[in-house]
C-alpha cells in the first residue's frame, strides 16, 4: 500500500488588503426604517474618525474565493491523519456543530435572566454532573475557556483552600519535569515557586522524589496522568497520600484523559482538583489553535471556592447563584465558552458510558499497535504499556544526520501531520505521537510504513529527509527571520 | 457508538502484533486498586435524531431573540452575520486544524491570523496586536498584567464604567500579585472622571464606550496618564463603536484590550467569544498570547510563522508572559472574514444604522418620559430609568421581550437603571413596542 501524499493544485493567494480595489463592494447592508443620522450631528465633529485607514474593500467572491484558498494550504483532521502527541486530535463529529447552531443555543444570551435561559442552565448541569462523574470528583465549574485557564483556576481555588486553614506558607508547587509548560506558567501566575520532580528512569513519578520535595511549604503537586511520555503514573495513589500527609493537595491535568475513561477515576486516585480539555477528549474542533473549553471539577471540600456564578438546580428550576462568599471569583466574561461545552455534550450524549469505555480501550489499542509496529525502527526512550500516546526519538537516525525536525518535515511530504516533536523535554528528540481511537487498521498502517520509509531514507538517501518537505505550499521557514525584525502586519507601503 | 473503525478480527490482529492476549491486558500498568469497578453513570446513548430532539427541546427553552425581542446588550452583541461567515469559517481545513505549530502545513492559518491582526490594528490604531485571547475580560486583565510588566509598578486605577465582570476577571487575575486596584468615579455625565493621578500608577483602565454606552474622553485621560507616567489601556466592548469613534491609538492610548464578538461571532450564551489586545511596537515583548509573523520559505516565497515565541509557555515555562496556549482562532477567523465581507464602508455604513437606532430610541423614551441620566454621548447603547424595573421586568420577559439589561444586576446600587442596546437587528416597531411597555 502507498502512502497518501500527494501534490495538488492549489492557488497563491495575495493578502485581503493587497486584494482590496478602491470602491469594490462586500455584502449589502440592510437599510434601517429610522431616520439616518449624520453621526457629525450627533457625537461632534471631535469624537469622530475618518475612514478606516487600509480596511479591505472586496466583493463577496473575493473573499470566498481568499478563504476557501487559504483554507486548503491547511492541514486538518476532516483531510488526513493528525498524530499529535497530547492534542487528542480526534474526529470532530459533525452532529455537534448543528447543535451548537440551534437557533435557541446559537442566540442565547449570557446577561438574559434566569427564567430566560432555563434550558442553557438544564445543558450546563447536565455536562457538570457527567464530568464529575466521569472524574470521580464532586463538583464542576463551565467558566475556564481553555486547559490553560483551567490550570489557573484550579491552583487558585487550592490556594485559596490553603488561605482558609491559615497556611498562606504554602507557595510551592510540585510539578514533574514531563509536564506541560502551561503548568510552570498557571502556577506562576499564581504567585507560586515551582519546584521540578524529576521522573525515574523508568518516565513516571515515584512517591520517593516527591516525598523528598514535600514540607509545609508545598501547595500542590500537578501531575499528568497519563503523563506526556504516554504512561500511566503507577504509582498515583501512593504520591497522592504522601501529599496529603504532608497537608498539600493534588491537580490533575486532564490533557490526558483520553486514555482513562471508564477505567479509572482520577477522584479515586487522590486527586483533589483537575481540568478536563473539551477540545482534547471530548472531540471539539482545536479551529487552528482554539477557541478550547476547560472545565475544572473538585472534591466537595473545595467547592466553596469554585468562581462565580454556579449553576443550581432546585426544584427543577435552574439559576446562576453569584453569592459565594469564598469564590475565587470569575475569570470569564460569561459562562465559559457555552459554544463549546455544548458541543462537547453532545458527544458525551451520542457515546453514553459504553461508548465512552470503548473509545479510551481503542486509542490505547491504536497508540500500543504503532509502538509495537515502529520500535524496530525508531528509538523507544522508555520501556512500559503505553496508554494513548507513545513517544520515540530520533537517536538511531542522528548518526545520518536526520532530526526529529526532518521526520516531522518528511512526514507532511507522505502525507502525514508530524506528531508532537521536541516534546515532552525530558527527552531528546522526542516524537510524541498519539493516533486516537478514530483511526482505522489502514490508517495507522499507512502511517507505519511511512515512518519506516523515512527510517530507510535517513540511512540510504538522507539528503531526502533534509531537504523535506517539498510537497507543501511552502518549504522550511526562516524562523530567525521572522523573530529578528518581526512583521507583525501588512503596511501599505510593504504592499 | 463511539466512532471507532475497529472490526473484530482487526482488534485480534493488533493484539497479536501488540503481543498480548486481551484488550484487557491494555491496562496492566494501571494498578488494579484503581481500576473501575463499574460503568460509568451517564445518561444512555442517544443516535443523531433522538440527540438532535434532545438538544432541540433544551434550546427552545431559551428565550433568545429567536422567539423574543431583544435588547441586550453589555458586552454580548447581537448583530447580523452574512451566510458566508458561516460558510467559510465552518470548512473542516479551518475549523478541525490545530495550533499552526507546523506552519508548512498551516499556512491558511497564519495568513488569516496576520491579517487578523492588521484588521485589528487598523481599527484600534496601534502598531501591533496578537493572534487573540479567550475574551474581553481576560484581555482586559492580560492588559493590566502587561502594563504591571512594562513599567514595573504595582497600583491600578480602574473606571467605574468598566463592564463589572470584567473588574471581576480583573481582580481574579491578579489576586496572587502584589498589586493593588482602585476606582477612578463618574462625573455626573456618565463618564470618568479626569483628575490628576498618583505618579506611582502602572495603568489606567477606561472602557471606551464605558459600560453605561457613554464614549469617554479618551484623550484627557491618555494625557492624565502619560503625565503620571502610566499607561491608559483602553476597553472595548462594542468593537463597532471604533467604526466611527476616533481610534484608542490615535488618542494616546498605550494598550487596546477588546472583545470583537460583535463582529460576526454568535452570542453562544456568551462564548466563544475573542478578546484581543492590540500595543504600541516598544512594547511587543510584554505582550501576552500568540503572534503571527511574516517571513520567507527556503525558496525566497512569502510565509507565515508563530513568532517572538520565547514569550510563550511553551518555551518560557513559568517565566512565560502568560500561560495562555491557545488563542480564540476560529472566532479570530470569523471577525476577519465578517470584516471582509462589509469592507471598509459596510463597517462604517452599519455603525452609523446602529447609532441612529439608539437616538430614534433615546428620544422616544424621553418624549414617554422616561429619564436619560446621563448626558454624555453614547453609541448603541444607553441608560434609561425606568420606575419599579425589577418588579416589571420578569412580566415583559414572559411577554416575548428582553427590553435590556437591568444593571441592579451587575452593581446593586443602579436599581431602576435599564441597559438599552439597539443593533441593526432592531427596526422602528421593536423600538416603539419597548417603549410602550417601558412607558407604561
Amino acid at each position: 500500500m502507498t502512502t497518501s501524499g500527494r501534490s495538488g493544485l492549489i492557488h497563491d493567494e495575495p493578502l485581503l488588503f493587497e486584494r482590496s480595489r478602491e470602491g469594490r463592494r462586500g455584502v449589502p447592508v440592510d437599510e434601517t426604517d429610522v431616520p439616518l443620522l449624520d453621526p457629525a450631528a450627533v457625537l461632534g465633529e471631535d469624537l469622530l474618525r475618518g475612514d478606516i485607514e487600509g480596511f479591505p474593500e472586496l466583493s463577496e467572491l473575493d473573499v470566498v474565493r481568499h478563504y476557501t484558498r487559504l483554507s486548503q494550504w491547511n492541514f486538518s483532521i476532516d483531510a488526513g491523519f493528525y498524530p499529535l502527541g497530547s492534542c487528542t486530535m480526534k474526529y470532530n463529529p459533525k452532529l455537534n456543530e448543528t447543535v451548537a447552531a440551534l437557533p435557541g443555543i446559537r442566540e442565547a444570551h449570557p446577561l438574559a435572566p434566569d427564567e430566560a435561559i432555563q434550558g442553557m442552565l438544564a445543558l450546563a448541569w447536565e455536562l457538570e454532573q457527567a464530568l464529575a462523574e466521569i472524574s470521580g470528583l464532586d463538583r464542576v465549574t463551565l467558566q475556564p475557556a481553555a486547559g490553560a485557564q483551567g490550570e489557573f483556576v484550579g491552583m487558585k481555588i487550592i490556594q485559596a483552600h490553603h488561605r482558609a486553614r491559615r497556611e498562606t506558607q504554602r507557595k510551592r508547587v510540585l510539578i514533574p519535569d514531563t509536564a506541560h509548560g502551561t503548568n510552570p506558567a498557571s502556577a506562576a501566575l499564581n504567585g507560586l515557586e515551582v519546584v521540578e520532580i524529576r521522573v525515574g528512569r523508568d518516565g513516571i513519578v515515584h512517591p520517593d522524589a516527591v516525598a523528598a520535595a514535600l514540607d509545609e511549604r508545598v501547595s500542590a503537586l500537578m501531575l499528568t496522568n497519563p503523563n506526556t511520555l504516554g504512561l500511566f503514573e503507577t504509582h498515583a495513589a501512593e504520591v497522592a497520600d504522601r501529599v496529603h500527609e504532608a497537608g498539600g493537595l493534588v491537580y490533575m491535568d486532564g490533557a490526558n484523559l483520553n486514555a482513562l475513561l471508564g477505567v479509572a477515576k482520577p477522584g479515586h486516585m487522590g486527586v483533589d482538583v483537575m481540568h478536563f480539555n473539551l477540545h482534547k477528549t471530548f472531540s471539539t474542533p482545536h479551529g487552528g489553535g482554539g477557541p478550547g473549553s476547560g472545565p475544572v471539577a473538585v472534591k466537595n471540600l473545595l467547592a466553596p471556592y469554585l468562581p462565580t456564578p454556579v449553576v443550581r438546580r432546585e426544584d427543577e428550576r435552574y439559576r446562576l447563584d453569584h453569592e459565594l462568599p469564598d469564590s475565587i471569583g470569575r475569570v470569564h466574561g460569561f459562562l465559559g465558552n457555552a459554544g463549546i461545552w455544548v458541543r462537547a455534550l453532545a458527544y458525551l450524549r451520542t457515546l453514553g458510558a459504553p461508548g465512552l469505555a470503548e473509545l479510551t480501550e481503542r486509542a490505547v489499542l491504536n497508540a500500543n499497535y504503532l509502538l509495537a509496529e515502529l520500535r524496530e525502527s525508531y528509538d523507544v526512550p522508555h520501556e512500559g504499556r503505553v496508554m494513548h500516546e507513545c513517544v520515540l526519538t530520533d537517536r538511531l537516525q542522528q548518526a545520518h544526520g536526520v532530526t526529529t525536525a526532518d521526520i516531522a518535515k518528511r512526514l507532511m511530504d507522505m502525507g502525514f501531520h508530524p506528531p508532537t516533536i521536541y516534546f515532552p523535554l525530558v527527552v531528546a528528540g522526542a516524537l510524541m505521537i498519539e493516533p486516537t481511537e478514530c483511526e482505522s487498521l489502514e490508517t495507522l498502517d499507512e502511517f507505519v510504513e511511512a515512518m519506516r520509509r523515512i527510517a530507510d531514507e535517513a540511512e540510504r538517501s538522507p539528503e531526502k529527509v533534509t531537504a523535506a518537505p517539498t510537497l507543501p505550499k511552502v518549504s522550511r521557514l526562516d524562523e530567525v527571520r521572522a523573530a529578528r525584525k518581526p512583521r507583525l502586519r501588512w503596511l501599505p507601503d510593504e504592499g | 457508538m463511539s466512532y471507532t473503525p475497529h472490526t473484530p478480527e482487526e482488534i485480534r490482529f493488533m493484539l497479536e502484533r501488540i503481543g498480548i492476549a486481551s484488550l484487557d491486558e491494555l491496562w496492566s500498568s494501571v494498578p488494579a486498586a484503581l481500576r473501575a469497578r463499574a460503568e460509568l453513570k451517564l445518561a444512555p446513548a442517544l443516535a443523531e435524531r433522538s440527540l438532535l430532539a434532545h438538544f432541540r427541546e433544551r434550546a427552545e427553552q431559551n428565550r433568545t431573540a429567536a422567539n423574543s425581542i431583544s435588547f441586550l446588550g453589555a458586552g454580548a452583541y447581537r448583530h447580523f452575520i452574512p451566510s458566508a461567515v458561516d460558510a467559510l469559517a465552518s470548512r473542516g481545513e479551518f475549523a478541525t486544524a490545530y495550533t499552526p505549530y507546523q506552519a508548512e502545513i498551516s499556512q491558511g492559518t497564519l495568513q488569516a491570523i496576520f491579517e487578523f491582526q492588521t484588521l485589528i490594528c487598523q481599527l484600534t490604531g496601534l502598531d501591533v496586536a496578537n493572534a487573540s485571547l479567550y475574551d474581553g475580560a481576560s484581555a482586559a486583565a492580560e492588559a493590566a498584567l502587561m502594563s504591571l510588566r512594562v513599567t514595573r509598578r504595582r497600583r491600578l486605577l480602574v473606571s467605574a464604567a468598566l463592564h463589572p465582570h470584567y473588574r471581576q476577571v480583573l481582580e481574579t487575575y491578579t489576586a496572587e500579585l502584589d498589586c493593588e486596584i482602585a476606582s477612578l468615579p463618574l462625573a455626573a455625565d456618565g463618564r470618568t472622571a479626569v483628575a490628576p493621578l498618583p505618579d506611582d500608577l502602572a495603568a489606567v483602565l477606561v472602557q471606551y464606550p464605558n459600560v453605561l454606552g457613554c464614549v469617554e474622553d479618551l484623550r484627557a485621560h491618555a494625557e492624565a496618564a502619560h503625565r503620571a507616567g502610566a499607561l491608559l489601556v483602553c476597553v472595548t466592548a462594542e468593537p463597532f463603536a471604533l467604526a466611527l469613534l476616533r481610534s484608542p491609538g490615535e488618542l494616546g492610548a498605550d494598550v487596546a484590550a477588546c472583545e470583537a464578538q460583535a463582529f460576526g461571532v454568535p452570542l453562544s450564551f456568551g462564548g466563544p467569544f475573542v478578546g484581543v489586545l492590540a500595543a504600541r511596537q516598544q512594547h511587543v515583548r510584554q505582550l501576552p498570547g500568540r503572534l503571527i509573523g511574516e517571513t520567507v520559505d527556503s525558496n525566497g516565497e512569502r510565509a507565515f510563522v508563530m513568532t517572538l515565541t520565547t514569550r510563550e509557555q511553551h518555551i518560557r515555562r513559568e517565566k512565560a508572559t502568560s500561560n495562555i496556549c491557545t488563542n480564540q482562532g476560529l472566532c479570530a477567523l470569523r471577525v476577519a472574514i465578517y470584516l471582509s465581507l462589509l469592507g471598509r464602508r459596510g463597517v462604517r455604513q452599519l455603525a452609523r444604522i446602529n447609532l441612529s437606532l439608539a437616538e430614534y430610541a433615546k428620544e422616544r423614551l424621553a418624549e414617554a418620559r422616561l429619564r436619560l441620566p446621563y448626558a454624555a454621548p453614547t453609541f448603541n447603547e444607553f441608560v434609561v430609568e425606568v420606575p419599579d424595573l425589577a418588579n416589571r421586568y420578569p412580566d415583559m420577559v414572559e411577554r416575548g421581550l428582553l427590553p435590556g439589561l437591568p444593571l441592579e444586576r451587575l452593581d446593586p446600587e443602579r436599581r431602576d437603571q435599564l441597559l438599552i442596546c439597539t443593533t441593526e437587528m432592531i427596526g422602528r416597531e421593536q423600538i416603539d413596542r419597548l417603549v410602550r411597555e417601558l412607558g407604561a
